[in-house]
């Protein structure tokens, strides 16, 4: 059991890593694309626009972290 | 285009976490001796090529729309916590990977280590290398299972790239006797984060019913408007800095 709960969680931090958000925001971003584009309407462009946004999003999150005093730096040095 | 894509950004990949695994099994194979440093780290190879031998093979059976929707989901994953990382260290919020003080911290730690043999191995040498090939290797071995998503399935290829990354990496490795602390490790991480997150975006459009305009042709665009916003993100970041100073 706790084997199985130490693979979910090292599963969970190699796919979301520092910022859970990009993860979940990635599958938010293709379900609702599928969504459109089942609907035949051209969604081409929703992916890249996420993608943009969730990644600036993310790069602001973190950079008031690593600015504000008394935080801890990432955990993950790779 | 899509191929030479592919070959790059898995090389570069492999490149990047190779050498990184390089300062782990350097520093413990030149402190307590190669030969328990090589079997853990040959022992991990092993496992990560079974995944990719085992993996690549099996996503043949799984519907390609709905191979391309997962994989493209675990390229963006992957892809954007690599270009989130190298925009934040190229922007000065981060402080670079430094290969050489990596190094010296797992020397000291293996001086420290106490002896202990378990089958005729050094059982910290042979854990140690185990552990950092595996961890090191196990992003890079998912990429090229996931590149197995792409018409005609690009493996071999990506395999390929792969292999060629290692026998740079382990080559240089063997001739300096010493970590790759010059490899410009910053720059490889934005390019191939650049990559993974352009083709997850492709494919996970592709899975998701999206016809990309011109076909093909839209992976370049993609990409550099990708590499437009990150470069507008580092100088914000560095202007960010400069004011707060």
């Amino acid at each position: 059991m706790r084997r199985a709960a130490a693979l979910a969680r090292f599963s969970w931090e190699l796919v979301a890593g520092d910022d859970w958000l990009v993860a979940v925001g990635v599958v938010a971003a293709l379900c609702l694309t599928a969504a459109v584009a089942h609907d035949h309407v051209r969604a081409w462009w929703l992916m890249p626009v996420a993608v943009v946004g969730l990644l600036a999003l993310s790069i602001r999150r973190a950079a008031r972290r690593l600015r504000a005093p008394h935080t801890s730096r990432s955990s993950r040095s790779g | 285009m899509r191929i030479a894509l592919l070959f790059a950004a898995a090389f570069l990949a492999s490149a990047v976490e190779m050498v990184e695994a390089l300062t782990i099994v350097l520093a413990v194979g030149l402190t307590r001796g190669w030969r328990s440093t090589l079997a853990g780290a040959g022992a991990a190879a092993i496992v990560l090529a079974a995944l990719v031998g085992a993996l690549g093979p099996a996503l043949t059976l799984v519907p390609i729309d709905a191979l391309r929707l997962v994989v493209g989901g675990v390229l963006l994953a992957f892809g954007l916590q690599w270009l989130r990382k190298a925009i934040l260290r190229a922007g000065g919020c981060l402080a670079h990977r430094d290969e050489d003080r990596i190094y010296e911290r797992e020397r000291e730690r293996a001086r420290r280590a106490a002896d202990g043999e378990r089958a005729g191995l050094d059982w910290y040498s042979f854990t140690i290398a185990f552990k950092g090939v595996l961890l090191e290797g196990l992003e890079v071995a998912l990429v090229v299972v996931a590149f197995a998503a792409d018409r005609g399935g690009s493996v071999a290829i990506t395999a390929a790239a792969a292999g060629a990354a290692l026998v740079l990496v382990a080559g240089a490795g063997l001739l300096v006797r010493a970590p790759l602390g010059r490899v410009p490790e910053n720059t490889l991480k934005l390019a191939v984060g650049l990559m993974l997150t352009t083709f997850g975006t492709f494919w996970g459009g592709e899975g998701a019913g999206v016809s990309w305009p011109g076909g093909d042709a839209a992976i370049p665009v993609v990409l550099a408007v990708y590499l437009a916003v990150s470069a507008a993100l580092v100088r914000l970041l560095r202007r960010d800095r400069l004011v707060a100073a």
